[in-house]
């Protein structure tokens, strides 16, 4: 009699290595196969164009019925296995029917991962698993309008692009910053995000997704911030978890799946294990290709082959959403030692990344374009040395390998026709012609001449290398404005423009769109967008606070013992008893080092320990104290005297003209540190012409100063004109936050801005024109409204950025 | 060799940041960055001790919150120009939890 061979699982990895097994030894084994499902093995990763209606269930079958028949295979559909009986070597059905094996090969697959939250048990929630799952999202489909998909991975997406496919209006609920972040980086998890969209997917990232509400069926999910989805079908895309129970009932040894060994033998010599229930060497994997591998082995295993050796494998991801072309392979992390190549072609929507490490492709992202996607995995499963192809390496094979040295020779390679600017349909051949026809040297001339570049500027690196193909030496060179830093070739002001005319609304847009050169940017250029963003899109751009320097994000200013300064606001320098008293008691408190005055009126604590700050906060908040923003690229100090209100020489109220001044202009960001002061007579003593906006009081009403700096290089203000009343006080000084937060560069003072634009610029944008006044004006208290909640209290009271401020423990 | 010790979470620490755990009279900031990778230094910077936990994160690197030097994450180098080496630590993930085995003090004197 021939051994019997029982099979658990009549999925893709059991029936593979049956599939394998019969072309080895076709009669070996006497095989009966238990499948938990009605259906015929069929191809699971085909569920998503059945579900999108691209395909039918017919035409996923691998194995039918007479497949089973031809092979005199048992096969018990529907028929789950309960128990397996290792000792007396049985497998128990569902049934209590009890059936002998000498070897036994478990393929039981992973079972979806479900949230623990309230809610998700009613009906109307699904999984996105198998067949049955399908057919409950075409049902609902045909009845209902509205779902909402939590996770947005490759099975969350491709569940949300086939319900959109059916017509519903589909919400994808996800928890990190970026889609599918497991197998993209941000700017391919931006672009999938910005083309789903288009095509009309809801996608809202951080979501947190606290409940699944609703009386006897779902009705919507409910997440951590209190906004409330309605939904009529709820998809659980969030993840897979290894289906080991019955291994682990029999006592198999199983860690996150059931452990095998190379030989893909688990703990008992005489059970096998293939496909996503398995953990090999520590991994284990959800895509059919290293199942197909394991598959082989466990074959070779069975048939008596007792060498052959499952090794492992390196894993790519496509996403099957039609239309969308997206690829990612390896590791595509950073690392020392590691190279980035990247091609970012914005007009096309290309997105492509190369991962080096000592020449060999270490992982590879593609966007747009994964034409050459097999092409680099194989490279990287084979270990290649690419040195000799690397400056073209990026644009792919067709460019490779031909013994070209560098990326312009792949710009020089291109056709004649091929299209260099998007917006204004300039091809390569055109420009080439009006170089040496006219003489042009320089991407401004080529502009002027054929428009190329001249819309949103994404191509002036071509147009560049065209220039330098095209006269050699005789090209002198790139842009005259300096770049913002390595990780991009455009300048502070190119940047704000495109921001605005693109519409950039994130800074993973902005590096892609701009095509930026490094992964997440650096230090210098994130904190640089990051403020662009913010001044462009108030209240709508969601703040990036990794991208901040320590004392922004920690909201105190760091010293060099790694401790912290506290300097509360004292508004136009102004204090009071209760104040006093409070920042007394916290200074004993806590034991505060250092008391000093500052030399922009008012407390430093100096000395704070960082996880002490919400709580000095808090104290001090409960007296009214609110953060000064000492440490902030923002309003520091209204600096006054004490004016009219008391001294003999006053001509005007500076102290109240101060305050009001501080209270409109407080919390707002900048691109420098903004200083302001308000003195109460010519004498000035609050200095106010060495300040960024400073006020003087004269008999018949207010000089306002711009442009002054003490610091490094001094420089006394300019007189920008005078007003009569203390209104007009107000809106000059708005208007002139406006213009400065809208035009400045990063981390330029007012005084190097005036300098470079001109006073006349200043006084033309503010003081002639009246109503490019009040428009200033108003957008600037359009975004104070956003910013003006004292973020000492969010954090002392409220928990935001907790972390920040908790050390982690050790177990 | 060290014990591995337990210390949280990779989502106890935000992406592109840090988060400091005390072992002893060692102060270890632990990075994670945009693709979740996590990292040990010990929290000092070779140049004047400067609590690289506080620094910005970018792509495996750090930027040192006091003198803006640049150090990689993975071996603690300086990034080219900067040429201080601050202590690594040996780290481990294992189902999203992270593991540290700091080395005992007196082997890492010298
Ligand atoms: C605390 C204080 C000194 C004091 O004890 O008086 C101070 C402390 C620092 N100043 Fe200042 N400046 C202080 C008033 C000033 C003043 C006077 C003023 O505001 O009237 C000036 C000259 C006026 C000006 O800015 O035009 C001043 C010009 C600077 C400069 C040079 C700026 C420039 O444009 O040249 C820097 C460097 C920088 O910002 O890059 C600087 C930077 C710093 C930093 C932030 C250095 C740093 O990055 O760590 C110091 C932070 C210490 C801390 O943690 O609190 N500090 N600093 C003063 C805080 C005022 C406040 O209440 O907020
Ligand atoms: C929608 C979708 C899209 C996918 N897209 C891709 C893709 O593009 N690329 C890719 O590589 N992979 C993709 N995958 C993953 C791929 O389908 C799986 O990796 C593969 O099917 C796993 O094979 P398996 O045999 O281990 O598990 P399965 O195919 O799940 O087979 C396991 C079978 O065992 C049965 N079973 C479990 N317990 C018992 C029991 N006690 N008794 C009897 N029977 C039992 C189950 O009912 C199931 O039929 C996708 C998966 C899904 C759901
Ligand atoms: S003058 Fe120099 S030393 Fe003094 S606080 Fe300002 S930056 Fe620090
Ligand atoms: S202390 Fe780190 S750079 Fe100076």
């Amino acid at each position: 009699m021939k051994p019997k061979l029982v099979v658990i699982g009549n999925g893709m990895a059991g029936m593979r290595a049956v599939e394998e097994l019969l072309e080895r030894a076709p009669d070996a084994y006497d095989i009966t196969v238990f499948g938990a499902e009605p259906n015929v093995n069929y191809n699971r990763i085909m569920l998503s164009p059945l579900l999108a209606g691209e395909k039918s269930f017919a035409d996923i079958i691998i194995n039918d019925l007479s497949w089973y028949a031809d092979n005199h295979i048992t096969l018990h559909l529907g028929e789950k296995i309960e128990a397996i009986d290792c000792a007396g070597k049985k497998v128990v059905t569902a049934g209590g029917a009890k059936l002998p094996y000498d070897r036994l090969l478990i393929a039981t697959g992973s079972d979806p991962f479900i949230l623990p939250i309230p809610g998700a048990g009613l009906p109307g929630v699904v999984t996105f698993r198998d067949r049955g799952d399908v057919e409950q999202m075409l049902e609902a489909s045909r009845r209902h309008k509205r779902a909402v998909v939590i996770g947005g991975g490759l099975l969350g997406l491709e569940a949300a692009n086939g319900l959109l496919a059916n017509g519903m209006q589909v919400t994808v609920l996800h928890l990190m910053p970026n889609l599918m972040e497991r197998q993209l980086d941000e700017a391919a998890g931006y672009l999938l995000q910005r083309e789903l969209e288009v095509r009309g997917m809801e996608i809202i990232t951080r979501a947190n997704s606290r409940e699944i509400y609703g009386a006897d069926k779902a009705e919507g999910v409910l997440l951590d911030d209190g906004r409330r989805i309605d939904a009529d079908l709820v998809v659980m895309a969030v993840g897979i978890k290894p289906n080991i129970a019955l291994a682990k009932a029999a006592g198999l040894t199983c860690e996150r799946g059931v452990v095998v060994d190379d030989h893909m033998v688990t703990s008992d010599p005489s059970i096998l294990a293939v496909g996503e229930c398995v953990q090999h060497r520590g991994a284990v994997y959800g895509l059919v290709a290293p199942l197909f591998d394991m598959a082989k082995v466990v074959a070779a295993q069975l048939a008596d082959d007792a060498a052959a050796a499952y090794e492992g494998s390196v894993t790519n991801t496509r996403l099957k959403v039609t239309g969308i072309d997206l690829f990612s392979a390896g590791d595509f992390s950073e690392g020392e030692g590691c190279e980035d190549i990247i091609l970012r072609d914005a007009s096309r929507g290309v997105y492509k990344r190369l991962v080096l490490k000592d020449n060999r492709i270490r992982g590879a992202v593609l966007y747009g374009d994964t034409g050459d996607g097999g092409w680099y995995f194989q490279m990287l499963r084979d270990g290649v040395d690419v040195s000799g192809m690397r400056d073209s390496l990026i644009f792919g094979q067709a460019f490779a390998g031909g013994g070209r040295e560098n990326p312009k020779s792949a710009v020089a390679a291109l056709a004649d026709s091929a299209e260099i600017c998007g917006c204004n349909g300039v091809c390569k051949g055109r420009i080439v012609t009006a170089i040496s026809e006219h003489g042009l040297t320089s991407v401004d001339e080529v502009r002027a001449k054929t428009k190329a570049s001249a819309s949103c500027g994404s191509c002036t690196g071509l147009v560049e290398q065209l220039l330098q193909i095209t006269l050699g030496d005789g090209y002198l060179g790139g842009p005259a404005v300096k770049s913002v830093c390595k990780c991009t070739d455009l300048s502070h002001d190119e940047i704000r423009r495109l921001i605005l005319v693109r519409e950039l609304k994130t800074i993973p847009a902005v590096m892609q769109e701009l095509q930026w050169k490094s992964a997440d940017g650096c230090a210098t250029c994130r904190p640089a967008l990051n403020y662009y963003l913010l001044c462009e899109w108030p209240g709508e751009y969601c703040d990036d606070y990794q991208s901040r320097f320590i004392n922004e994000r920690a909201h105190a200013n760091i010293q060099k013992d790694g401790t912290y300064s506290v300097v509360p606001r004292m508004w136009g320098g102004l204090t009071n008893a209760r104040e006093l008293r409070a920042i007394a008691d916290v200074v004993e408190k806590f034991a505060i080092p250092t008391v000093k005055v500052t030399g922009g009126q008012r407390l430093d604590l100096l000395g704070v320990q960082k996880d002490q700050l919400p709580e000095v906060w808090k104290d001090l908040n409960a007296a009214g104290l609110v953060s000064g923003h000492a440490y902030g690229k923002a309003l520091r100090t209204v600096k006054t005297c004490v004016g009219s209100e008391w001294c003999r020489f006053g001509t005007q109220a500076s102290m109240g003209m101060g305050v009001e001044i501080e209270k409109m202009t407080w919390g707002s960001w900048t691109p420098h540190k903004v200083k302001m002061a308000v003195s109460g007579c010519p004498r000035n003593c609050a200095e106010a012409t060495i300040k960024d906006f400073g006020v003087v009081a004269v008999d018949s009403g207010w000089e306002l100063h711009v442009g002054g700096n003490g610091g490094i290089k001094v420089r006394a203000t300019d007189l920008l004109c005078k007003v009569e009343t203390a209104e007009e006080v107000l809106e000059y000084c708005g208007a002139f936050m406006q213009l400065y937060r809208q035009e400045a560069h990063y981390l330029e003072r007012t005084a190097p801005w005036l300098e470079r634009v001109g006073l006349d610029h200043i006084r033309e944008k503010i003081v002639e024109d009246k109503e490019n006044r009040a428009r200033l004006h108003a957008r600037f208290l359009h975004s104070q409204k956003f910013v003006q909640k004292d973020p000492w209290a969010e954090r002392a009271s409220e928990g935001v950025h907790a972390h920040e401020y908790r050390q982690l423990e050790m177990a | 060799m060290a014990e591995w010790i337990e210390t949280g979470k990779v989502t106890d620490i935000p992406r592109l940041g840090a988060r400091t755990v005390q072992a002893g009279g060692l102060r270890i900031a632990i990075f994670r960055t945009a693709n979740d990778e996590i990292f040990a230094l010990e929290d000092r910077c070779p140049h004047k001790d400067g609590p690289l936990s506080q620094g910005i994160v970018h792509g495996r690197s750090v930027t040192c919150p006091l003198h803006n030097q640049v150090f990689h994450l993975d071996s603690g180098q300086g990034a080219d120009p900067d040429d201080g080496c601050a202590r690594s630590i040996a780290v481990r993930v294992t189902d999203g939890r992270v593991f540290l085995a700091p080395a005992p003090q007196q082997q890492a004197a010298e």
